[in-house]
């Protein structure tokens, strides 16, 4: 925890919360206080004991139960983190399993088993750390031995404490793979005399199955949704399970803290027929997580700025691979109502043009649906003039770049052309690209330009995880090539079809068919909720075509136009909240974010060099 | 090196802290050569605004602690030595420059052309001044 960034002062008692009104810090006896801006007091788990009290039960710190879960009226029970059994209270969740599975015997007329008490034991995610901890620690009860591994580079701490031979605690920070070993070790009470040289590294067995194969079935390997192995076991054979994904899907298990995943995947790796190891790839060396759960991270700890997930979470420094990344989270996350770091942007962001091989950039205005005017023209060709650019070229999205431009030139160029910007140089929307469907052409059944008009503009200037190129078509010969679109809607006679997930680029293919709808309204939606929900869950880089290959169609459709209103309607209003605070990169021409944003800094002092 | 012309390192007065947001950089142009400017928070680090691999500006890449990555190629330069970190094959490096700051005016130590003439009346002037050896690259 230190190492990411956190101090951590042990063995402290605290004598006075600093500040008047507000929290200004905390003193402790024992040194010197620390400055804090916000103090959290956490002292554990409370019995709630009133009921019990209410009922006339015997309660001391908690309701006072015996080893069938009696408590002192044996007409009721008790279990959980309010009871007391045996003097100890319990505040974590395995005990409860284990007094429920009592208590079911007692209740059901086969009262027998008796509860003897839970070795206490703790599978945590710290800040990202793996943490267990279980049995008594400490090594200085006499007769105590201590056995210890520590890698200080890689986060990894194991302690074991023996008494008389026998496993009474153990503590596994970073790499909490062989918890269960030693658990069972712990409950077993096993002889570990002829074991001492193998306690911490287990002699290499060439049977990689036998770490599992020696789980018992109705051990749990999932604490926090208390799923066990044989219910594992048995999903992977009734559901056809293979990956680590399905299994979460069907088990629930490994969805809670996460700590039980390698487990889980060992068992897949033993019992699937068609085992798919599923690597999960880190956003980047400066900030070790996953994408999903640095969204999580974001979301629940209200990180709203690009250096503070450093900070916090990262190495502090980040890279041109992490930070855009990053930023765009960031964007999509708070909608846009984060705290905007420039300088963790790509230089397209930072000055909303496209970077050439020479350091000149590119100016490609929008020209929504590829429809444009006669004023309009004349007016880039005189900017074109006025600003001598090198080269005017017709893109293929039915833009008009003009190439060539110093950055200097960037603001006065904008505003001569009185156009919004095209953002054809950053992860965000493109354009949409159109045919003249009923508008013109004998054949168009739809109209294709007013829908992807109006498409274009409600999509714009909003950032997404790579670029999203979309297309309208007014008939089913696809002029504008709908079917390699990220986004395309194919109209048809009385309905539109909107389909996702194409490319004409590195890669080729056709988009999947999303929805099929009767109205244009309804076209532009269902190609709305499946924008932002790609915005929200692809990853940084990714296309829609690698995200819809990825997740599947089905579970697209599912999550999206097959969803609940309620869902679909959450996602246009994320949508609708993004796209009110993002304003037309350009109008940053006129009102620099820094007053150096785009001028030549000249020297205060001149000389040749 | 001419031999009307020769260069001295000398400390020039270059730009305003505040011209430089945090953890980004500008150019400064003199004459032909621009020099890249980078703001890292607790000090400025100065080299030349060239790319060794494609002379991409290196004052537009995105800066890592006192790494800044080329926004062209991403090749990744060490401020403080002016070395290339991920030139694939030969070594690679870009001019770095000292920098001082003093009531927020950001100097740097460059490699300045001094006429033949000028440059004995300072040494003169200066002479206990230490001659340093020319900038290798860029003049």
């Amino acid at each position: 925890m230190e190492c990411l960034g956190v101090k951590v002062l042990v063995n402290r008692s605290t004598t006075e919360i600093l500040g008047d009104r507000k929290a200004a810090g905390v003193a402790f006896k024992e040194g010197p206080s620390v400055e804090a801006d916000f103090v959290v007091v956490a002292a554990g788990i409370r019995p709630n004991t009133e009921l019990g009290r209410k009922a006339g039960l015997q309660v001391n710190r908690g309701i006072v139960v015996n080893d069938y879960m009696e408590t002192s009226n044996p007409d009721i029970f008790a279990v959980g983190e309010c009871v007391e059994h045996k003097g100890i209270c319990y505040g974590l969740v395995k005990p409860l399993f284990e007094q429920g599975k009592v208590l079911a015997a007692t209740i059901t007329g086969n009262k027998g088993p008796v509860y003897e008490g839970s070795i206490l034991a703790s599978k945590l995610k710290i800040m990202g750390v793996d943490v267990f901890s279980a049995g008594d620690f400490n090594e200085k009860a006499p007769g105590t031995d201590a056995v210890r591994y520590e890698d200080p580079a890689l986060g990894i701490y194991k302690k074991l404490t023996l008494r008389d031979g026998k496993l009474v605690g153990v503590i596994l920070v970073g790499d909490i793979s062989d918890s269960h070993r030693y658990m069972d070790w712990l409950r077993s009470g096993t002889d570990l005399t002829k074991m001492r040289r193998h306690l911490l590294f287990p002699a290499p067995v060439e049977d990689r199955g036998l770490d599992t194969a020696q789980m018992p079935d109705h051990e749990t390997v999932c604490g926090c949704m208390g799923v066990t192995k044989g219910s594992i076991i048995q999903a992977i054979h009734e559901k056809g399970v293979n990956t680590l994904s399905q299994l979460k899907e069907c088990t629930r298990a490994s969805t809670g803290c996460g700590s039980c995943t390698e487990l889980c995947q060992q068992l897949l790796k033993a019992v699937a027929l068609e085992f798919q190891e599923e690597t999960k790839k880190v956003l980047c060396k400066c900030v070790p997580f996953a994408e999903d759960n640095l969204r999580e991270i974001l979301r629940s700890q209200k990180l709203r700025s690009v250096q503070e997930v450093l900070d916090i979470y990262g190495n502090g420094q980040g890279c041109e691979v992490c930070k855009p990344a990053l930023s765009y989270m960031m964007d999509m996350i708070w909608c846009g109502d984060h705290d905007e770091d420039r300088s963790a942007r790509f230089i397209n962001d930072r000055v909303h043009a496209n970077i050439q091989k020479d350091g000149t950039f590119s100016v490609i205005p929008r020209i929504r649906g590829g429809v444009t005017s006669a004023a309009e023209l004349r007016r880039i060709a005189d900017v074109a003039d006025k600003y001598n650019v090198p080269m005017v070229k017709i893109t293929g999205s039915q833009r008009i770049d003009l190439l060539g431009v110093k950055k200097s030139d960037l603001p006065n160029m904008w505003a001569d052309l009185g156009m919004p910007s095209g953002q054809a140089y950053t992860k965000g929307v493109r354009m949409v690209k159109t045919c003249v469907g009923t508008e013109f052409c004998r054949y168009g059944v739809q109209d294709s330009t007013s829908a992807g008009i109006e498409l274009e503009r409600r999509l714009e200037n909003l950032y997404t995880p790579h670029k999203v190129k979309m297309g309208v078509v007014g008939c089913p010969r696809n002029c504008a090539e709908a079917t390699v679109k990220d986004i395309g809607i194919i109209g048809q006679e009385g309905s539109w079809q909107i389909v996702v997930g194409g490319a004409a680029g590195k890669s080729v293919r056709k988009a999947d068919l999303l929805i099929t709808v009767a109205g244009t309204e309804e076209a532009l939606e269902a190609a709305e909720v499946f924008f932002q929900y790609y915005r929200e869950n692809a990853n940084y880089l990714e296309r829609t075509y690698g995200f819809v290959e990825r997740l599947g169609i089905e579970k697209v459709r599912k999550e999206t136009v097959y969803a609940t209103e309620e869902v679909r309607q959450a996602l246009l209003d994320r949508l609708r909240k993004s796209k009110a605070l993002a304003p037309d990169p350009w109008l940053e021409g006129a009102n620099p974010r820094h007053p150096s944003q785009f001028i030549q800094i000249e020297p205060i002092e001149r000389v040749s060099l | 090196m001419s031999d009307k012309l020769s260069d001295k390192l000398r400390w020039v007065r270059t730009a305003r802290c505040e011209d430089i947001p945090l953890r980004e950089a500008r150019s400064v142009k003199f004459g032909d050569r621009e020099i890249a400017i980078f703001n890292l928070g607790d000090r400025f680090l100065a080299v030349d605004n060239r790319c060794p691999h494609k002379g991409g500006p290196l004052s537009d890449g995105i800066v890592s602690g006192a790494t800044v990555a080329c926004p062209l190629h991403a090749r990744k330069v060490d401020l403080e030595t002016g070395n290339v970190l991920n030139a694939p094959d030969s070594p690679q490096c870009v001019a770095a420059f000292r920098t001082r700051v003093e009531d927020g005016v950001i100097s740097l130590e460059l490699p300045v052309k001094t006429a033949a003439k000028e440059k004995r009346l300072e040494v003169c002037f200066e002479g206990s001044a230490r001659i340093l050896g020319t900038i290798q690259s860029g003049i």
